[in-house]
């Protein structure tokens, strides 16, 4: 018994959400993760919370919510649906939608922690040297804190392909389009399928443990896995 | 330190062991389509025997793997009739404990009212985006439905837009929350005293897919549970009976 093509299907799809997912969330979490080390607004703590509140809600909560609010009479699901987009429960979009959401902390905590190691100095000497904000942004923090992507991107990376929960919630576990590997999983072990099972669950636990490996090889894992 | 905590467990086993004997509780495994009508039967158990029922729900192959790995249930109300003939086999179940408890029937269901018309040509006419089941391979309605949809020749037309709920549960809350415009769901979610309680409705006819015979099993926990007992002989009294058929099933 080994994998069968619905089950590649599965890893494939899985690894597509991942790295679209990181992408995104590089793209927006960055900027984030730079005001957020930078501000010294009282907005900082909310949106900091905000943030990080996917470490704490379980995801029944998120899925509930995003149920209704990308759903038809929720106000994204008439937003899309306005724009002729239908709804995005039930498609590839939708999960890429929640998974930008659950693996926000876990893509912005890393960046912020290597902008605030920077600390003020750099970016004063590269103002003296009268480099623009954009240029200091670019050249000197973006370098600085290039560790901090990386870890950022693993973790991105992986807790998206651990996601399970709000895959499960919005999903429909359609084949190519949400059924993803946890789901799969779940599928196996319900069917009684055990031996499928096996192959994928074991799977995931030996990718999970090379890339903790790897994060802990880095050395660089104190401030974001607890 | 060890001391304190021995006598810590010892005094906590104690409590427990108590409540077992005096409160007479059974733990019962409910198939998720069965929810609504063990919590009215519930109460009605409770007042009648005196013991207390703790229910939990869940689609049955999860049941399966968990009574399997030693869950703590004495008694399992399952949607189908295999799973618990397979426990049996497996020496999981206390003997000749097996009886069908309810036979289920299938719902075409939306939300909306006026949506779903008494004969399922809504399916026909296919103008919706979602049509939610039960997953197939782990829910027994769900497996109905595909049955159905096979019988009336539709299963390539609708298969694109077919969304799975991981049990019946889950489909019931695609379509209530206008996810999907319609779809399978047990009856005994949507229907009261004789009507369907909102949104509209096709009362799948049985002989669309094979009959899903529902079976009860006492499982080895329960083998010397008083309250297990009066359980099992609860669901077959006329009483139990009469509230199961309320809920659309067929007995």
């Amino acid at each position: 018994m080994s994998l069968t093509s619905a089950d590649f299907a599965a890893i494939w799809l899985t690894l597509q959400l991942a790295s679209l997912t990181t992408v995104l969330l590089l793209v927006i979490g960055t900027p984030i993760a730079w005001w957020l080390a930078r501000t010294r607004s009282r907005l900082k703590g909310p949106v900091a919370a905000v943030v990080a509140l996917p470490l704490v809600l379980p995801p029944t909560v998120i899925g509930f919510y995003l149920l209704i609010t990308l759903g038809p009479h929720g106000f994204i699901g008439q937003l899309t649906q306005s724009l002729g987009l239908g709804i995005l429960p039930f498609s590839f979009a939708g999960l890429v939608v929640g998974s930008v959401f659950y693996s926000m902390p876990f893509v912005v905590q890393p960046i912020q922690n290597a902008f605030e190691a920077i600390g003020e100095r750099p970016l004063e000497v590269a103002a003296t040297l009268r480099a623009s904000p954009l240029d200091t942004f670019f050249s000197v923090a973006l370098p600085m804190a290039r560790p901090g992507f990386l870890t950022a991107a693993i973790l991105g990376f992986a807790h998206t392909i651990g996601e399970f929960g709000v895959v499960l919630m919005i999903g429909g576990n359609i084949p190519d389009k949400t059924r993803v590997v946890s789901v799969q999983i779940f599928d196996h072990v319900e069917a009684m399928e055990y031996a499928q099972a096996h192959w994928l669950a074991g799977g995931m636990l030996v990718f999970s443990f090379v890339i903790l490996l790897v994060l802990q090889a880095k050395g660089r894992t104190k401030a974001v896995v607890r | 330190m060890i001391h304190r905590m021995s006598r810590l467990v010892v005094a906590l086993s104690a409590t427990f062991a108590l409540s077992g004997a005096f409160a007479g509780e059974v733990q019962v495994a409910v198939a998720a389509n069965f929810t609504a009508p063990i919590q009215a039967l519930a109460a009605d158990f409770e007042k009648d025997t005196g013991h207390k029922l703790v229910a939990s729900y869940g689609a049955t192959g999860q049941f399966y793997a968990q009574i399997k790995n030693g869950a703590p249930f004495d008694v399992f109300l399952a949607a189908d009739d295999t799973t618990p003939a397979k426990l049996e086999s497996e020496g999981e179940t206390v003997k000749g404990s097996r009886f069908t408890y309810a036979i289920g029937s299938l719902a075409l269901w939306s939300a909306k009212e006026g949506y779903v018309d008494d004969k399922g040509d809504v399916l026909k006419k296919n103008a919706f985006q979602h049509l939610a089941i039960a997953n197939p391979k782990a829910a027994p309605y769900g497996l109905a439905a595909t049955q159905v949809l096979e019988k009336m020749g539709l299963t390539a037309a609708v298969q694109p837009k077919i969304v799975e709920g991981q049990n019946i549960t889950q489909a019931l809350q695609f379509i209530s929350t206008g996810n999907a415009e319609l779809g399978f769901v047990a009856l005994s979610q949507v229907y009261k005293d004789g009507k369907i309680t909102s949104g509209s409705a096709w009362l799948v006819p049985a002989s669309l897919h094979e009959p899903i015979n529902q079976d009860a099993v006492i499982l080895n926990k329960g083998k010397d549970s008083a309250a297990a007992k009066a359980l099992v002989e609860y669901l077959h009294g006329a009483k139990a009976a009469a509230v199961i058929k309320s809920y659309g099933y067929q007995l």
